[in-house]
């Protein structure tokens, strides 16, 4: 067994992350004392602050706005390179010039989530009062949480109304969560592979991300910081449980099958001979080295608790009724996370709410991933839906339609 | 199959007035201004776009994915679906009109769509193609084949249109399930009115389509 390698340790050092949790490489909202965040489990945190990146400018009329809500593990770094890893924007495929969501038309603005750790406050941010890093000391946060500090935010930018809200995965809970708890304020949504509702499936598999993630020694309660380790092997098996169910059998079936990594012959070993195994394993040891494991406890936390209808007696069109807001719901045929049946009974929900809703199912076999993809008819229909809510909104004028 | 789906239905070349087919716009002169309305299978939104000119609050169902991207293109509020298994999930008397516009005989259970239809909206129009047509009768008489014609050209094998009706059966079927007609309207080949004053059999054997305007009937339902 000696030639088995384990996860390796994260190549950025510690200090890096630390210093993007706190000081990021971005614009940041900062709210005092005085104006503290309300959290659903009972808590007012103050001080916070919001990291935020913004693309293309506000026009005069401030109706241009669009938000974009990103997903468990991104980041506010939609459409520049990511300052630790050195990538390019994780969404470039819809936004960018020329791309759907173009800085030429709209005013962009994508927010960290409170409780992520890329610049908003979170489990890996100083705790001002400890002068440590918060880790299990943070209260926890829900997506609407994540959704009150966006309008906090919001309203620091001085528009009343975004022209749209928009995302995929647990960016799309936080779009429904805005329709929801501030329909006046949003013209248009944009609600991609997501639900109203975490399954029980889901919340088993973030469990199981969590309890790979505490199983790993160099957790040490949470308090890895403080000891100078990082659970790394815990949090990249997390990633590779994840990514999985991001994926689908015939997309790793066409990606993979079951080819050799860099050899003829299996070695008769638990070394990674296959190129799925490699994959995985670089996709889990890339994670963690952007990512804070106890950030990522408390996010997927917030998708598990994430139930729209609970909030209104259990009927879910009560949380639609007569919403104004043009929304356009997305799915696509292999995401066996958030299936099409969940995006459908959104549908039915706002259609029994009179709300102006389209919903197209996309056929491809890539998976939940599908929305980050370059998958020509979801971008497509997304651009579409866009520039006729910004007709509706008097935005694109003369603006050639491609 | 996708050739067929772009075809315009109704009537060869169904003439135009004011850019909008004719049979279009008897359907939108039978709704009142200020309704709430469902197109299903409402195909490239041609009617929704039609009737929201007039001010009428319209949604739409529809199963082709390129209809659905044309139809949010247009600013069109149009989900994906299948009027087979997606009207149940519509609560009752969710519109004022719901409308089912060449899409009756391509439903599984024609029957069962029509409740729907009369559940979730006050008042239905549904248009279908006439299969006691002339034409339809006189292939099947002489010829001795299921009839084709221009509106309908696929064979018996690759159509999917299940369950032809005539305007006489149609009829019988809405006595049947207690649903009133309000009005009915027999287009010929051309997409124009066959006269009112002509007797049921001239309408059956002459009309190309029907057009038909109804509601729940009084008791028993």
């Amino acid at each position: 067994m000696s030639n088995v390698r384990p996860i390796p340790s994260p190549q950025t050092p510690s200090d890096d992350r630390a210093h993007e949790a706190d000081h990021p490489s971005s614009l940041v909202a900062k709210f005092g004392m005085d104006q503290p965040l309300k959290l659903d489990c009972g808590v007012d945190l103050a001080p916070f602050q919001i990291a935020y990146q913004t693309y293309g400018e506000l026009n005069a009329d401030r109706s241009n706005a669009i938000l974009i809500c990103h997903a468990l593990t991104g980041d506010q770094h939609v459409n520049n390179t990511h300052p630790v890893t050195g990538k390019p924007g994780w969404w470039d495929t819809m936004v960018g010039a020329g791309r759907p969501i173009d800085p030429d038309k709209y005013f962009i603005i994508c927010s960290n989530v409170i409780g992520g750790c890329m610049g908003s406050t979170g489990p890996a941010s100083l705790n001002p009062a400890t002068g440590k890093v918060w880790g299990l000391d943070f209260p926890i946060i829900t997506i609407p949480d994540m959704v009150r500090a966006q309008a906090m935010l919001i309203d620091r930018l001085g528009i009343a109304t975004l022209f749209c809200v928009v995302g995929g995965s647990m960016g799309g809970m936080q779009v429904l969560q805005w329709t929801a708890a501030y329909p006046e304020r949003v013209f248009a949504t944009l609600a991609i592979a997501c639900s109203t509702r975490h399954s029980a499936q889901n919340i088993a598999f973030h469990e199981l991300g969590r309890q790979a993630v505490m199983a790993d020694p160099d957790w040490r309660g949470g308090r890895y910081v403080d000891e100078d380790t990082h659970p790394h092997r815990g949090l990249a098996v997390a990633r590779m449980a994840a990514h999985i169910t991001y994926l689908s059998d015939a997309a790793l079936h066409r990606k993979f099958g079951r080819r050799m990594q860099d050899r003829e012959l299996p070695t008769f070993s638990f070394d990674a001979d296959f190129q799925v195994e490699s994959y995985l394993r670089y996709q889990g040891s890339s994670f963690v080295e952007r990512f804070d494991a106890n950030s990522y406890l408390y996010l997927t936390r917030a998708m598990d608790y994430f139930d729209i209808a609970a909030d209104h007696n259990g009927v879910l069109a009560k949380a639609f009724a007569g919403i104004q807001t043009r929304f356009c719901v997305v799915s696509f045929t292999s995401d066996w996370l958030f299936p099409t049946s969940e995006s459908r009974a959104l549908v039915h929900a706002l259609n029994a709410s009179s709300a102006r809703v389209s919903f197209a199912e996309i056929e491809t076999d890539r998976g939940h991933d599908a929305f980050l993809l370059d998958v020509p008819e979801f971008l497509d229909i997304s651009r579409a839906f866009l520039l006729a809510a910004g007709k509706a909104r008097g935005l694109n004028e003369g603006v050639a339609q491609s | 199959m996708s050739m067929q789906q772009t075809l315009p239905l109704p009537g060869v070349a169904p003439e135009r007035t004011g850019g909008y087919r004719r049979d279009h716009l008897l359907v939108a002169e039978m709704v009142r201004p200020g309704s709430r309305v469902l197109d299903v299978g409402c195909g490239d939104g041609e009617l929704l776009q039609l009737l929201e000119s007039r001010g009428i609050d319209g949604r739409g169902i529809e199963l082709s994915r390129e209809g659905v991207n044309g139809c949010v293109a247009k600013g069109l509020a149009v989900v994906q679906g299948d009027a087979d298994t997606d009207l149940v999930n519509y609560p009752d008397d969710a519109f004022d009109y719901v409308i089912l516009s060449q899409t009756l005989q391509a439903t599984r259970q024609p029957k069962v769509v029509l409740e729907n239809l009369l559940r979730i909206g006050q008042r239905a129009i549904v248009s279908f193609p006439n299969f006691g047509f002339w034409k339809m009768r006189l292939q099947l008489l002489i010829g001795g084949h299921m009839p084709r014609t221009e509106n309908l050209p696929a064979s018996w094998y690759d159509t999917s249109n299940i369950h032809f009706c005539t305007i006489k059966d149609f009829v019988e079927l809405c006595e049947q399930i207690n649903v009133k007609m309000e009005r009915a309207v027999a287009l010929d080949l051309y997409g124009r009115p066959v006269p009112l004053n002509l007797p049921w059999w001239v309408w059956n054997m002459f009309g190309e389509q029907g057009v038909f305007l109804l509601s729940r009937g009084g008791q028993g339902k």
